[in-house]
């Protein structure tokens, strides 16, 4: 078992009106040097299996296929093993 | 071939009896739900995906709802040629699916924008826009989006240019296209694309709440006329 956590950024070339509207709520706040504000997402869950190149594969296809939009969006992610106590630790 | 239109139904849609009623109660077509858990089509001639917030617009606009069961029929149906209109969130879900190019992102107001705005006619050989009265500089049907800000990269608006795609552009009353005029951001005023085929065609703006008269308004009829004509004859 996997905990996956998947990041997904909007592609530099793509305006990110969010990022652009919170940085101006940084400058009513007094906070004056922030540039490039972009947001994104956080995505976590668990990957049900033991090998790590077939959790990979697995990530990869929901991060390319659902959760984030090729067009407009990288994605990245990383995997760090469970280890599930009692009679299940390997 | 009869004209029947199938408007598809997902959990979230808000629009769907909007455009059950103008096409039937106001234009008098056979029109029937399609619910989004089943795979068959009923013998439509035209799909129409609705408006509204299919699955509450988790993840991204559309993003959910093109994994629907009803949607691997709709692809199925739409590279066969078959005709599919998508409106607002109906065009986010076009987009999603692959069926239109490009991607719809947040209004660059950040505000929800609703409101009547004026679309020039920029192609009227389509199936749908074929109808249009040659008098029309513009057609007046109103919008209703947070997400209806159109991207695409310099080369995919060059191919649509090219190809005679974008069919209407934010505009004033008369047909003029400036900044002054653009909703949300859209690249190019973009408000309505076909695909290269022809048969696949999305909108932000609400042709189905621009046909009862007593709306004061009836420029959405054009669209719906449009597709009906082309199947009828």
């Amino acid at each position: 078992m996997f905990k996956a956590k998947v990041l997904i950024k909007r592609r530099p070339s793509i305006l990110d009106p969010q990022g652009v509207a919170v940085e101006k709520g940084a400058l009513h706040l007094g906070i004056n040097n922030i540039k490039n504000t972009r947001i994104g997402k956080l995505i976590e869950f668990d990957v049900d299996l033991n090998d790590r190149g077939a959790a990979e594969k697995e990530v990869n296809d929901y991060c390319s296929k659902l959760l984030s939009n090729p067009i407009m969006e990288d994605f990245e992610f990383t995997l760090s093993e469970i280890i599930v106590s009692g009679e299940d630790v390997k | 071939m009869n004209l029947k239109f199938g408007v598809v139904v997902f959990p979230g849609s808000n629009c769907d009896h909007d455009a059950y009623y103008s096409l039937r109660k106001v234009l008098n077509y056979d029109v029937e739900f399609l619910w989004h858990k089943d795979k068959e089509l009923k013998q439509s001639s035209v799909i129409l995906l609705p408006g509204g917030f299919s699955y509450g617009d988790y993840l991204r606009t559309g993003a959910i709802a093109r994994f629907s069961p009803i949607m691997n029929s709709v692809v199925d149906f739409a590279n066969n040629g078959g005709i599919v209109i998508g409106i607002c969130n109906g065009f986010q879900i076009l987009l999603e699916a692959g069926l239109l190019p490009g991607v719809m992102i947040r209004n660059n107001s950040l505000k929800f924008a609703c409101k009547d705005v004026y679309l020039s006619i920029e192609n009227r050989e389509t199936i749908f826009s074929a109808k249009i009265s040659s008098d029309k500089k513009a057609l007046k049907i109103p919008i209703a989006h947070g997400e209806g800000n159109y991207f695409a990269d310099d080369q995919l608006l060059e191919e649509l240019k090219s190809n005679n795609q974008i069919v209407f552009r934010y505009a004033d009353a008369d047909g003029n296209i400036s900044d002054k005029n653009n909703p949300n951001g859209s690249k190019l005023n973009i408000a309505g694309i076909v695909n290269k085929q022809g048969n696949v065609f999305g909108m932000m703006p609400h042709p189905e709440r621009a046909c009862d008269p007593v709306l004061g308004r009836t420029d959405g009829t054009y669209i719906f006329k449009s597709i009906a004509n082309y199947i009828l004859n």
